[in-house]
């Protein structure tokens, strides 16, 4: 029982125990993978080839260096990947003798297990492979670039996210999570998502490509590329269901902020054609990077919440 | 960090080394919570215009005419519904000052288990009142979670000044009232300010309506509170999380220890005392994320090397000065966070730092009244959102700190053994 005391005022510039904020979010993000590591059987990373889960592979890498990775990949195909980023992620997985598992989307409609979808999106049809691949693969751990600030769905989610059998997540039933005290206890058939970027925002991830130096799939970057306008982005042409009848295709100067697939990430017109430029553009951006680059977010208020709760990403 | 720097000379570079401050928020139901979070993010720029957009036809949708700022936080459906806040939501800003990251409690009186939540990671707690009702008991509940949590700074941010004809007495008498009643349960740094959420005086912008405050808005006070505490006033805490050894041809004989620093500073060099085995021995090096360094501290993760081959695994706790000693019994104030009650007999699990072993509740001396304080003798069990005293025996000893000295490492969960359930947060020693 102590009155007010006024506290040191100590400036942030004379303490040398001072951390930034990018040093504070990658101690936590390694705290979360080492806590996994110590707790799970089998944990899988989620590896798109997109900025946030090349992030995350690059604080794997320093979480356990000078030992290896102790965790495979897995990657959701849609069959409309940016032919880019595939080759980024073989050439990281070859880089650092990394394990790769391939979820095919391309596969389960071929063989009848998922109907292609009237819009030729295949954005939603990437839960039934992932949730199969999770159980054949029995991963009872899942990591996922998943942040907070990218979906208001999302900013309710936590850190270590409990899935039942069918990989449901019920925002009603989340366990509470204090300090840095993690629950990952499941049952057998159940599965905990985990999201090390959970307090990261898009310019934390930047500016930490730019720190730690981490080499991107060029489509990050500014470069030309024939597109078309469809729902006020603009897609790029190709195979995969585009340009219909009535969508024109340019040659335009332009960058992804987001990497999905061709099916549904957007390009944004852009000349930022280094980190730096990248890093200004997003601190000057009126958009956040799904409500310019995602379809698949503008379908309804709650698309987020119900993709989820049937064990989306 | 610079105090000098412009709002609008926003530049990547200057955002790109910054401080982080983690606060929450709580607020009884209609004291404008939510619309002082929705202007926090909107006057400081943090809302772009794809969120605002999406607000502004569903506040049109239900008939609003303003946008209703409240809708940037509710993030699920049935929030959404029913408009009320549920769980803590996170959410993020920045100014050229400091990055921000924000736990959004919901301040209904079933949900102290969130604002226990919100307040566990929190250097500081927004406690809103309305001017108009002053301290009520809400009010002391929220300065009751924020002490017992240990946040080191609270304001009180008196709302709906505009409510009040901007009067300054309406403002002091809450404060001084407010003020003394945190000063009991220990709080060590309140600040009252007087702000209008709605018409956003003294938030981001200093209020043109009340001269006679002199001073800083919210938002300044927000990006000059010290963070984080002295590393080097306090004694080591890590607690081993994973042993690396890679067992390569470069790395044959490296065996290090992950975790991350909970308290204090480690130098190459140091003498440790390895718990509970109570062990003592050197630090051989430290590895940064990789890389070699004389020097680590709070919060760094980092990988320990040891001069001597002792037998330590996860669970484990390095130390450096004073040390804990390790024990079976174990005396905390709990929060029960479940609809299934904690009951003297229960076996449970528990969890502190990295360690989780089997314990049993031996006796549940009282219940803590969060209104009042008051102590209620013998309750048998504890119900979801009560607070209380706790005696434990657990099956292995643990390397317990007081909360009070630090709240990572006095600090545990609960968890049910069938099913895993996350059931109680508990504070070793006493509550205020």
């Amino acid at each position: 029982m102590t009155t007010a005391i006024s506290l040191p005022t100590t400036a942030a510039q004379d303490n040398p125990y001072a951390l930034s904020h990018l040093d504070v979010l990658e101690a936590e993000a390694v705290h979360i993978f080492r806590e996994v590591a110590g707790e799970f059987e089998n944990p899988v990373i989620l590896f798109s080839g997109g900025k946030d889960s090349i992030v995350m592979l690059h604080l794997a890498l320093k979480a356990f260096a000078p030992a290896s990775v102790p965790f495979a990949l897995l990657h959701v195909d849609t069959g409309h990947n940016f032919p880019e980023v595939l080759a980024y992620r073989d050439r990281t997985v070859a880089e650092h003798g990394l394990r790769l598992h391939v979820a095919s989307v391309q596969e389960f409609i071929d063989n009848g297990r998922l109907r292609e979808r009237p819009d030729g999106t295949r954005n939603p049809l990437q839960t039934v492979p992932l949730l199969d691949a999770i159980e054949t693969g029995r991963f009872d751990a899942v990591f996922g670039g998943g942040r907070r600030d990218e979906e208001k769905a999302r900013a309710k989610e936590r850190v270590f996210s409990l899935r039942d059998e069918f990989g449901a997540w019920d925002p009603r039933r989340q366990r509470p999570e204090l300090w840095s005290l993690y629950n990952g206890r499941h049952a057998v058939g159940e599965h905990v998502r985990v999201f090390p970027l959970s307090n990261w925002t898009e310019l934390d991830v930047w500016q930490y490509i730019e720190r730690e130096k981490i080499e991107l799939p060029e489509i990050y970057y500014a470069h030309e590329r024939d597109v078309f306008a469809r729902n006020g982005m603009w897609l790029t042409a190709g195979d995969w269901g585009g340009p219909k009848e009535g969508e024109t295709v340019e040659r335009r100067l332009v960058r992804y902020r987001t990497v999905g697939d061709m099916s549904c990430t957007g390009a944004v017109d852009s000349d930022a054609d280094t980190i730096d430029a990248v890093i200004a553009e997003i601190a000057a951006s009126r958009l956040t990077e799904r409500g310019a680059t995602r379809a698949d977010d503008k379908m309804s208020e709650a698309a987020m919440e119900d993709r989820k709760r049937e064990g989306y990403f | 960090m610079t105090s000098t720097t412009h709002p609008d000379a926003a530049a990547a570079a200057e955002l790109a080394a910054t401080s982080l401050l983690r606060f929450a928020t709580a607020g009884s139901v209609d004291d404008g919570k939510s619309t002082l979070v929705g202007r926090l993010l909107h006057d400081s720029k943090s809302v772009l215009a794809d969120q605002l957009e999406a607000v502004e036809h569903a506040s049109r949708k239900r008939g609003q005419e303003a946008p209703d700022l409240a809708l940037l936080t509710d993030g699920l459906r049935a929030e959404r519904e029913q408009g009320i806040t549920i769980d803590v939501a996170y959410r993020y800003f920045a100014t050229p000052r400091r990055r921000f990251i924000l736990a959004d409690t919901p301040g209904h009186v079933q949900y102290t288990r969130n604002m226990v939540t919100g307040a566990s990671t929190a250097e500081l707690a927004v406690v809103l009142v309305d001017a108009r009702n002053g301290v009520v008991e809400q009010t002391r509940r929220h300065a009751a979670v924020a002490a017992l949590l240990r946040v080191p700074h609270v304001v009180l941010a008196v709302n709906k000044m505009d409510l009040v004809d901007y009067a300054e007495p309406v403002f002091a008498a809450i404060a001084e009232e407010f003020g003394a009643y945190a000063a009991s349960l220990g709080v060590k740094d309140v600040t009252a300010i007087p702000i209008s959420a709605l018409a956003g005086d003294n938030v981001v912008e200093p209020s043109a309506n009340m001269d006679w405050y002199g001073g800083p808005t919210l938002l300044e006070h927000l990006e000059t509170v010290p963070v984080g505490s002295d590393p080097s006033e306090e004694p080591a805490r890590f607690p081993v999380q994973f042993v690396i050894r890679p067992q390569s041809a470069e790395h044959r004989d490296y065996r290090g220890y992950a975790g991350q620093l909970a308290s204090g500073v480690l130098r190459t060099g140091d003498q440790v005392t390895v718990l509970p085995a109570g062990i003592t021995t050197t630090v051989a090096g430290l590895d940064v994320l990789g890389e070699e360094r004389d020097t680590a501290w709070a919060p760094q993760s980092v990988t320990v090397r040891l001069a001597e081959d002792i037998d330590i695994s996860r669970g484990d706790l390095i130390a450096a000065g004073p040390a804990p000693e390790p024990t079976q019994d174990v005396v905390a104030t709990v929060a029960h966070l479940n609809e299934r009650p904690l009951r003297v007999g229960d076996k449970v699990l528990l969890k502190h730092t990295t360690r989780t072993v089997r314990a049993i509740v031996k006796d549940i001396p009282y219940a803590i009244s969060v209104d009042t304080l008051e102590q209620v003798p013998s309750p048998g069990s504890l119900n979801v959102n009560d607070l209380g005293r706790v005696v434990l025996r657990t099956a292995e000893p643990l390397a317990l700190d007081d909360y009070r000295s630090n709240r990572r490492t006095g600090s545990f969960l609960l968890i049910d053994q069938a099913d895993g359930t996350t059931l109680t947060a508990g504070m070793a020693g006493e509550a205020f």
